[in-house]
């Protein structure tokens, strides 16, 4: 009977080993199929040439992905610019200042908003927003660019954000705000000076998740952005024009080509997402770091 | 560490196990098709049975769905299965033969035909591209040369071909779509699409941006015309079936299905009742031209 039991436990031990390695593999294989399918392309084009050139014309050789790193970059940050002070504050919100029977109701709407398909916030950018956008009287502003696909995505990337920053403020332990509170400090000097700056690196590990969710996006942007293989430029002396231009992102040109897409044009395409790929990499595992830092700093 | 690697080594040999299983699964399915084949032959029966695989354009997907059940009414044992992926796609499917049929919704490239030599085109249909912009426009004709001006980024204002005071959006398919490359082919033949255009990835989509977008300029397959858009006529005829019957409007564009080498039986059998006239007063139901 002991002894049943015990194999049981063996068994059930590997073959618990098998499913952490089977998520591994499957890494691993992504990785790999991937890297050898855009093998041709960095042989015959080269990583330089891909990378530094900005014109994008599969039908006439011409591979640059340029043009869409600087779009993927440019639509982040707006995304960032614009999402992240709205998480933080609904972050400060959710964990310092709404009664519990408020957070029960906020909270699961914030969730809800995880919950929606990237193909209806594409809808709603398309129907909502960029009207709205055209409105701003610039020349050559259809309304498809980056400032819509920025909104949009800040709109996406505010669950991830306000939760796990949320999380982070909340484990910032008690005593420090009885502490702040005791010494006469206001509840806002509190959060500002004692919270926050404790909750820093979980609020930062924050941002960078939320970075790499954007980067990742792909069906709203192709919606919203235009798709122009261009490099955005400011049509008017204000340089937040910029906002306004149309734009690719490296996910962007991978969907909308890959269904036509052969030979050489396809093998770009899988560079285009080896690069992606490592981008997302260097974000995550930044995150990562950051996250383990702070759960050491917080011993200290 | 040494008894890790002992495990370690346990569950490679466990997954090349299962591995190996699945690909005698495949081996397996492989006989199976092949006694059915022997099967057939055996019997010589009049009617036709199996499966059929078509693969290709989405622009031809939905005639060849319907032109399917038809085809299945005629032959009850023969299965047909439609598929997307694009015009390039199904050129290549039916030259690796993991499908019977490709389709394409544009003219056969020579490098494609350089690189399988034994394709084998066949005209299924036709299909008019028009101008479109949005509902608003009060533009009413261009000349093709204009178009293509327009479409170049040569000319950027309304008011330049007759219009308001008005910037020129162009919206556009990406590359490697078969409509944009049937465009490209007619209309612009060597100018290249301007960069700054608004590319969209289906027709829905090009239909969309356009009559939500003031100033906008596009081109659409006639399937997706209606009052979301305007089509504007090009050297004074308007994009219409009966225009481009007649040879009026000459922006049309060849449906093709592709085969290679030499064709079985059914695939055949199917080819036949496309271009019959059974076959092609479907083509004209839903909204094609006839190949005449």
């Amino acid at each position: 009977m002991r002894k049943n039991k015990k194999r049981f436990d063996t068994a059930m031990k590997y073959s618990l080993l098998f499913a952490a390695l089977a998520s591994i593999l499957i890494v691993l294989m992504i990785g790999f199929f991937t890297f050898r399918e855009a093998l041709p392309a960095f042989r015959d084009i080269g990583l330089g040439k891909l990378l530094t050139e900005s014109v994008w014309r599969p039908g006439q050789g011409q591979y640059g992905i340029l043009a869409m790193i600087i779009g993927s970059g440019l639509v982040t940050a707006g995304a960032v610019i614009l999402g992240v002070p709205l998480a933080l504050g609904c972050a400060i919100f959710l964990s310092e200042i709404a009664r519990p029977n408020l957070r029960a109701i906020v909270k699961p709407c914030i969730e809800l908003l995880a919950g929606i398909p990237s193909v209806v916030y594409g809808l709603f950018g398309m129907v909502i927003i960029v009207p709205i956008v055209r409105g701003i009287d610039v020349p050559g502003n259809t309304g498809f660019g980056l400032l819509s696909a920025s909104i949009v995505l800040a709109v996406m990337i505010l669950p991830t954000i306000t939760s796990v920053a949320e999380h982070a403020i909340r484990s910032v332990p008690k005593e420090f705000r009885e502490g702040s509170l005791a010494m006469g400090a206001t509840k806002w000097e509190t959060i500002q000076k004692v919270i926050i700056p404790g909750a820093r690196s979980g609020i930062i590990s924050a941002i960078v998740l939320g970075l790499g969710r954007a980067l990742g996006e792909t069906i709203a942007m192709i919606m919203v952005i235009g798709n122009s293989v261009i490099i955005p430029a400011t049509s008017t002396g204000n340089p937040l024009s910029i906002f306004l231009s149309r734009a690719r992102t490296l996910t962007g040109n991978i969907a909308v080509e890959i269904n036509y897409a052969t030979g050489l044009h396809e093998s770009a395409l899988f560079a285009t997402g080896v690069i992606l790929f490592v981008l997302i990499m260097i974000v995550n595992s930044s995150a990562r770091y950051l996250m383990s830092r702070g759960s050491l700093g917080k011993n200290c | 560490m040494k008894l890790f690697t002992g495990r370690f080594l346990t569950i490679v040999a466990a997954l090349a196990l299962l591995i190996a299983a699945c690909g005698g699964e495949g081996e397996e399915t492989g006989t199976a098709a092949d006694q059915s084949s022997t099967n057939e032959a055996v019997n010589e029966e009049p009617s036709l049975e199996g499966d059929l695989n078509l693969v290709g354009s989405t622009t031809v997907q939905p005639l060849a769905e319907v032109l399917a059940i038809s085809f299945e009414a005629l032959e009850p044992d023969v299965i047909v299965y439609v598929q997307g992926g694009g015009s390039s796609v199904g050129v290549r499917s039916a030259a690796d033969r993991s499908a019977d049929i490709g389709m394409a919704s544009r003219e056969i490239k020579l490098s494609e035909l350089q690189e399988y030599p034994e394709l084998v085109v066949h005209t299924i249909a036709r299909d008019g591209i028009a101008v479109v912009s949005e509902p608003g426009c009060i533009i009413e004709t261009l000349t093709k040369e204009q178009v293509r001006q327009i479409f170049a980024g040569e000319i950027t204002n309304w008011n330049e071909v007759g219009g308001e005071d008005m910037m020129i959006t162009v919206v556009a398919r990406e590359e490697g779509s078969g409509t944009r490359a049937a465009f490209e082919d007619m209309v612009m033949e060597d100018v290249l699409i301007v960069d700054s255009a608004i590319l969209q990835p289906s027709n829905g989509a090009v239909r969309t941006t356009i009559s939500v977008t003031p100033g906008t300029i596009g081109f659409l397959s006639f399937g997706y015309l209606d009052e979301q858009t305007k089509a504007i006529a090009i050297d004074g005829v308007l994009p219409t079936e009966e225009n481009a019957v007649s040879g009026e409007y000459s922006i049309v564009r060849p449906l093709n299905m592709v085969t290679y080498g030499e064709t079985e039986e059914k695939t055949q059998a199917f080819l036949d009742f496309v271009i019959s006239e059974d076959g092609q007063a479907i083509v004209v139901e839903e909204g094609y031209l006839p190949i005449i």
